[in-house]
């Protein structure tokens, strides 16, 4: 396999983006990756797109031709391919581009991901996402996304003793860093007050526990690491690529407090990067909502099992921590365009190890990680970037 | 969900059957064609379930999903059943009593409505042990 680099990223402001509609949200994101990694339209080989769920949103599917015609690719006839794997869609995308590159089946292709969530009514939102879980026997017995996730902190706080005001420690951090980040949906602080008395939406979680429902793309421009010296003098390594699945119902997890489809991406990824998770300087993890952060720094190797809860409250996990989390805002502050978000984490990952993170810029960043989640846990994504190779 | 595919499911649904390895003796509900051990291996049979279990985890549904919007707030919970499958299903109870641990046994009840004249489903939840 050749070595692959990203040499090119774009991404729109994330929010309720009422005036603009999918198709230009996406040109938007790609476009301004294209004109960042200042490649020629003529020179991309391939296109990924990572999308939830076009035709419950925006009713339209066949998403794949629609984007390739709307960036004005459609006469050039280069494939185009729509990646599903729920909230994962955007880091499976990331991934797919990859593994075209790496394989030397292409040499420059773009990977994008986008979602258009507010066309539709909360309902229809609500119920589309959670199609995410399985419909049968998860969905029919009234499990809702925040319903999953809420067994998951309500069964940490029995076995670790994790607290509310930890959970909403996680969400205070996040709001913090958004208000770092231009392109985030929420740019406001936060207390712990505000998320502790904010409305329940599935006990324990309030609604400042919750990622928002948003609009938004984001684009990376990907080549192979002798082609993107042409382009850049920074360009930034994909020093790993994981996927794994699991089970699709949270039901039949060995452990409800463990997502063990990251723990398989996150092994294999530290396998192919030959790092542990000491090396890692800052990671953007899958905050759908506050407990998932807790989890995923856990089953990621950042902190013991159990450990998760005190990470944000003790400044662990904040910008100028031990390992920062989440400096983009996370899904919970920047907002989570479902498609969108695994290619956002990526986006965030070059934009720190450039040093061009303005005024959230880790000091130091040189190795980043990045996971993202499909569903409760059916499948998690987990990419290393790089400096150097 | 649409008819049909709700009705192919009603046994299962109604009566809590799920499935039975004879090769690994393993019990899986909710039913499965595949044994997740022994895979096209396995022997799978159907198989009943007593019905009873307890609270593995749960949660207090304030935002309800679609079709359940009437019986919100609603106890959601993960039930760990006492052959040893684990199943998504609402616990019937006054929701101070609800806690992990708590022993439950099925009870049929109504689970969803389609609005004003659409369909009614009905399936298992469970309630008390005590109760």
């Amino acid at each position: 396999m050749r070595d692959v680099a990203i040499i090119g990223v774009g991404c729109t402001e994330f929010g309720e983006l009422w005036d603009k509609s999918f198709r230009e949200l996406f040109v938007e994101a790609g476009v301004s990756a294209i004109e960042d990694a200042n490649v020629a339209g003529g020179k991309i080989d391939a296109l990924y797109v990572g999308n939830m769920s076009g035709g419950r949103f925006i009713e339209q599917e066949h998403l794949g031709a629609l984007i390739a015609d709307y960036s004005g690719l459609a006469s050039l006839h280069i494939p185009s391919t729509r990646v599903e794997a729920a909230c994962a869609s955007g880091g499976l995308a990331l991934r797919q581009g990859i593994i075209a590159v790496a394989s030397g089946y292409h040499d420059i292709v773009i990977a994008g991901g986008a979602e258009k969530m507010t066309d539709v009514g909360v309902e229809t939102t609500t119920d589309a996402l959670a199609a995410a879980s399985d419909r049968e026997w998860e969905g029919i017995m009234g499990a809702t996304f925040p319903g999953l996730y809420a067994m998951i902190a309500r069964l940490h706080m029995h076995k670790y003793g994790t607290t509310q005001e930890q959970l909403a420690a996680v969400a205070v951090k996040n709001h913090h860093n958004g208000t770092m980040n231009p392109k985030a949906q929420f740019q406001n602080e936060i207390t712990i007050d505000t998320v502790i008395n904010s409305v329940m939406v599935a006990d324990p979680l309030r609604v400042f526990d919750c990622s928002p429902i948003s609009d938004g793309a984001s684009a990376v421009v990907i080549a192979s690491a002798d082609v993107a010296r042409k382009y850049t003098d920074t360009p930034i390594y994909v020093k790993a690529s994981a996927q794994a699945s699991g089970t699709i119902s949270l039901h039949d997890r060995p452990d409800i407090t463990t997502i063990d489809a990251t723990v398989a991406a996150a092994n294999w990824a530290y396998k192919m990067a030959k790092l542990t998770p000491k090396d890692i300087n800052f990671a953007e993890v899958h905050d759908c909502f506050t407990i998932a952060e807790i989890c995923a720094i856990e089953d990621l190797g950042f902190v013991k099992k159990g450990e998760g809860g005190k990470a944000a409250e003790s400044g662990l996990t904040a910008i100028g921590g031990k390992i920062p989390v989440n400096p983009s805002g996370g899904l919970k502050a920047c907002g989570h365009p479902v498609g969108a978000t695994g290619v956002k984490q990526a986006v965030e990952m070059v934009l720190q190890l450039r040093g061009e993170a303005g005024k959230r810029q880790i000091d130091g960043a040189n190795i980043g990680l990045t996971h993202n989640v499909g569903g409760s846990g059916g499948t998690a994504v987990v990419h290393i970037f790089g400096r150097d190779k | 969900m649409s008819v049909p595919r709700f009705w192919r499911r009603l046994k299962n649904i109604y009566n809590l059957i799920g499935t039975h390895c004879e090769k690994c003796g393993s019990f899986l509900y909710p039913p499965r064609n595949m044994c997740p051990k022994c895979r096209r291996n396995g022997m799978t049979i159907p198989f009943k379930f007593k019905g009873t279990g307890e609270v593995l985890t749960y949660t207090i549904v304030h935002t309800g999903a679609k079709d359940y919007t009437k019986l919100t707030p609603y106890i959601l919970a993960i039930i760990k059943l006492d052959e040893g499958p684990q199943l998504t299903s609402q616990v019937i109870c006054d929701h101070s009593q609800i806690r992990i641990g708590m022993k439950v046994k099925a009870a049929f009840r109504k689970l969803g409505e389609e609005s004003e004249k659409g369909m009614i489903y009905y399936g298992t939840k469970f309630v008390p042990m005590e109760g």
